[in-house]
């Protein structure tokens, strides 16, 4: 009743004076950042403008024949049925039309399948639902996941610009280099969309497809995955920022300081209550989608946390899940997303929130314990 | 032989059956006609409701009536519904209805399979509806079904799903065997194949795509039973599938299935502006050889549904020449409707004003077919919402128009009652507003960038969002005012004559027989002779 209501009211709102469509050029495909996608959206406007005539003058002849014979008193209708000499000429008019849209659209085509290596290669991989970045030739690399509050998703925050299109940490590539994408995915097919590059390639598992950018000014651009991956499919934007290349070598000079001192955070003594404060972000982040505020779930899909046998009494299965995933559902592996510290605190967060410390055995478990599981796996 | 079908004359009943036996038992055209029609209406309303969960949904950003989780089942359950629930099994109840009273047959050839065809199609969606109340939801994979997230990550409903998508499969396939013997066996004496009604010849068309793509529907649902249930990975990546594979059989039936949906569409039409022009339809042997044409390039277009898949560039301009080519003989037959009403005398009775509606808005979707087809620019278009345009383009104010125009059209010789004009007028203009008003600004967003299949969207979408769900309900709320139109007709309309539409006796053997159609018509063939503008 209550939404009812709602709408009802924001129907009239609507109809009234809200529909401000701010945005007039948003009717339009955007002609993008680089070359090509300049380039497509020519090809797309030329192609949009014959289709336009076309249908302009179709429309424009039916009204007129529905207009001039309709049913009069005393007018006979024409008995002809056939006309040998009209069927052909416009038969050959539809392949000279289509003729002269083939010639530009191949042409663009041939740039766009320009597969040669980039100067910088990033492998891209799609997960549900995140996308994962890696700097080939750097090794360094990271998830980027939606940043955009559950609150607002569920309208108890007020929605800004870049709602559902804002990530935690964005790709960040170089002006003015040949950037190439290695596109893959990790579960389902996924499809990796920035349309101011003009770049849509299909994420799947098994494949690695190609695309490649060469973006001239620094700016931040904004896509999201276009095949449908899941449930949570419409919330794994993409973000990509191009900086300058001195930006971007200080970019990845503090990606591989970090990933230094992660090594390092790793052999250093933790505490509990310093474990679960980490914990408890990285649950926020990246546990609540399934698992839930709460730790109760959704069962049976998503199992509960909250008094779980292994929660609370297999530690060696806990850090196996986690490192593993489940085989066939939604539980992936985290042991490439989320550093060693990370996995600890998560598992030791869920290990003692809830009540599952005084119920269980309250085991905690240190960052060395990950790193181990990982050294015997080797 | 003979003794035998003498026989059965000794103890033939002019009537139908009493109570419900009657439907279930019965292999008489017109009743099984009437159920596959009754049976899409219903799956029409029920995809419908699916529609408006969508749309309410998507009315302004933010999450509103369901999660994510529900709405990609609604996703998924509307397309299914839609294409195998209502389009399909209309245009086989037409088909039913009309093809043996237009090839002046006494009924189909084979009338028990007939029944069977039938009966099993209200089990399949069974099944299917079934799966919402199941443990894991219903299918949310997308109609387009495609692994490994149909398989591997799949909710165990997939089982149900595979199920029944074989049993409808059966059941098409069973009604086109039916379609082609009738046609190929039974027209009156002296009706060659290049004097068939429009609708015939579409439907003989289509009956044949369907024999050739059911079972490779079949096929790959089978494959993912195996890769499920038998341990195969065809589809899987991890053992050495190939995910891409799915799609290739998924399209190579998918896109012959979309002709199958809109050429019976074809040959409706044509009956329409053919009898409302009051004039022969222009270039009957060329609209032939159109829809021909369209079925054979079906086959060779499937992979401009998969333009970002990572194809080959030799892949990619063979399917963009090849779609592009389609564009050929759809605007043959756009002229010739467009020709047969030139110099006529048209008259605009709610069917008319349908098929015309189906000529302009189906232009409109072939047009942006067009833009679909050039490869590079489907770069930006791919699963947008400029596709779901698209596409709704050529199966509502299509396919749905044609099939709503259809039943206003035939609907007096069936019941041998008029339906009210001003409200079929009424339910046009609501249709017609409401239809644009859905699906026009969709291409804009979808050119802006919204992707298809999400239950929330970024703020820049929401104005046309809205406008699009407020179209949409209004477009359902006018296909409850063509049920209502429907009963009153059969329940309180006045009385038709035996040519219905002016000038109709000539146009077809439907028109020479009693309003309502007697249960068995033509048990001695009608002869040509009697249908003078059938040249
Ligand atoms: C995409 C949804 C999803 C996300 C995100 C997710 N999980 Fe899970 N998780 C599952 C599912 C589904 C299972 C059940 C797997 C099974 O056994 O079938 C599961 C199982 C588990 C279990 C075993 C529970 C039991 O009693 O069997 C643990 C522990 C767990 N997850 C911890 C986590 C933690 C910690 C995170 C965050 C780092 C997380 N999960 C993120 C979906 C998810
Ligand atoms: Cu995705």
């Amino acid at each position: 009743m209550f939404r009812a209501i709602k709408y009802s009211l924001s129907l009239a709102a609507a109809l009234t004076a809200n529909f401000s469509f701010a945005a007039w050029d948003d009717l339009n495909m955007s002609p993008g950042a680089t070359q090509l996608s300049q380039e497509i959206f020519g090809l797309h406007m030329t192609v949009f403008y014959v289709c336009l005539a076309i249908g302009i003058a179709v429309l424009l002849a039916m009204a007129f024949i529905l207009f001039k014979y309709r049913k009069k008193e005393g007018v006979k209708p024409a008995d002809f049925d056939d006309s040998t000499a009209l069927e052909i000429t416009w038969t050959v008019l539809f392949a000279l039309i289509l003729i002269v849209l083939a010639v530009p659209a191949t042409s663009v085509m041939i740039k766009a399948y320009d597969d040669q290596e980039g100067d910088i290669n990033i492998l891209i991989t799609g997960h549900q639902w995140k996308w994962q970045y890696e700097y080939i030739e750097d090794e360094v690399g990271f998830f980027s996941n939606l940043s955009t509050s559950l609150d607002k998703r569920n309208n108890l925050a007020p929605k800004d610009e870049n709602y559902l299109l804002e990530v935690d940490e964005p790709l960040v590539i170089p002006t003015n280099t040949r950037v190439r994408f290695l596109i893959t995915a990790n579960d389902v097919i996924h499809s990796w969309w920035v349309p101011d590059f003009a770049i849509k390639q299909d994420a799947i598992p098994g494949f690695v497809n190609t695309g490649w950018t060469y973006v001239n000014e620094p700016g931040v651009f904004r896509g999201q995955c276009t095949e449908l991956c899941g449930q949570y499919h419409g919330y794994m934007p993409i973000v990509v920022k191009a900086v300058s290349p001195e930006e971007y070598s200080t970019f990845i000079r503090d990606k591989k300081e970090a990933k230094i001192q992660q090594a390092l955070l790793t052999e250093k003594l933790w505490s509990t209550s310093e474990l679960m404060e980490i914990g408890e972000g990285i649950y926020q982040k990246n546990c609540v989608a399934c698992h839930q505020i709460g730790g109760r779930g959704i069962p049976p899909v998503f199992p509960s946390l909250v008094g779980s046998e292994i929660v609370m009494r297999n530690k060696a299965r806990h850090i196996e899940i986690l490192m593993e995933g489940v085989q066939g559902a939604a539980m992936a592996s985290y042991a490439e997303q989320l550093s060693e510290v990370e996995i600890a605190a998560v598992i030791t967060y869920t290990r003692q929130a809830w009540g599952n410390a005084e119920t269980g055995d309250g085991k905690i478990v240190i960052p060395k314990e990950i790193l181990d599981y990982k050294t015997n796996k080797l | 032989m003979s003794a035998v079908i003498d026989s059965h004359h000794d103890d033939h009943h002019h009537g139908p059956a009493k109570g419900f036996s009657r439907w279930l038992y019965t292999t008489n055209h017109k009743d099984i006609g009437s159920m596959y029609l009754w049976f899409s209406l219903v799956m029409l309303f029920i995809g419908g409701a699916m529609a408006m969960v969508i749309r309410a949904e998507l009315f302004e950003p933010g999450s509103q009536i369901v999660s994510p989780e529900f709405y990609n089942q609604m996703v998924t359950n509307h397309g299914l519904i839609m294409v195998f629930g209502v389009i399909m099994p209309a245009f086989v109840g037409f088909a039913n209805w009309m093809i043996p009273m237009q090839i002046g047959a006494p009924d189909m050839a084979l009338p028990r399979l007939n029944n069977l065809s039938f009966w099993i199609l209200p089990v399949a969606f069974g099944i299917l509806l079934s799966t919402f109340f199941m443990e894991g939801g219903a299918p949310n994979f997308g109609w387009t079904f495609y692994a490994p997230l149909s398989t591997e990550y799949a909710p165990p409903t997939v089982t149900f799903f595979i199920f029944s998508v074989h049993i409808m499969g059966a059941s098409s396939i069973m009604g086109s065997i039916n379609i082609i013997t009738t046609i190929l066996n039974m027209r009156a004496p002296g009706m060659t194949l290049m004097k068939m009604p429009l609708f015939v010849w579409s439907w003989f068309i289509t009956a044949y795509l369907l024999i050739a793509v059911m079972p490779v529907l079949a096929g790959a649902v089978t494959m993912m039973l195996m890769d499920i249930h038998a341990g195969t990975s065809f589809f899987k990546a991890g053992g050495g599938g190939d995910p891409v594979l799915f799609q290739h059989i998924f399209w190579f039936f998918g896109h012959p299935e979309v002709y199958i949906m809109i050429l019976p569409a074809f040959g409706i039409v044509s009956h329409i502006i053919e009898t409302f022009s009051r004039k022969p339809i222009f270039g009957y042997s060329s609209m032939v050889y159109a829809i021909a044409s369209i079925a054979l390039l079906s086959f060779v277009v499937w992979a401009h549904h998969m333009f970002t898949v990572g194809m080959p560039i030799a892949g990619e301009l063979f399917f963009m020449y090849s779609t592009m080519l389609i564009a050929i003989p759809t605007g043959v037959k756009v002229f010739n409707w467009l020709s047969t009403m030139f110099k006529g005398s048209l008259t605009f009775e709610t069917p008319m004003l349908f098929a015309i509606a189906f000529v302009a808005l189906f232009t409109i979707g072939g047009l942006s077919g067009i833009m679909l087809a050039i490869a590079p620019a489907d770069f930006q278009y791919h699963d947008t919402y400029f596709v779901v345009a698209h596409f709704h383009y050529v199966l509502v104010p299509g396919a749905l128009f044609s099939l709503l125009a259809a039943a206003y059209y035939w609907i007096p010789k069936w019941t041998g009652k008029m339906y009210d004009e001003t409200l079929g007028k009424v339910h046009f203009w609501m249709s017609f507003i409401s239809v644009n008003l859905t699906f026009f600004p969709m291409h804009f967003v979808g050119l802006a960038g919204m992707p298809r299949r999400i239950p929330d969207y970024a703020m820049q979408f929401a104005d046309w969002n809205m406008m699009v769900s407020v179209g949409a309900f209004l477009f359902g709320i006018s296909q409850l005012l063509f049920l209502f139109i429907v009963l009153k007709c059969i329940y309180n309309g006045k009385a038709a004559t035996t040519e219905v539409w002016e000038g109709a006796k000539d146009k077809g053997f439907e028109w020479t027989v009693d309003s309502p159609a007697p249960y068995h018509t033509f048990s001695s063939p009608p002869s040509m002779e009697s249908l003078k503008s059938s040249s």
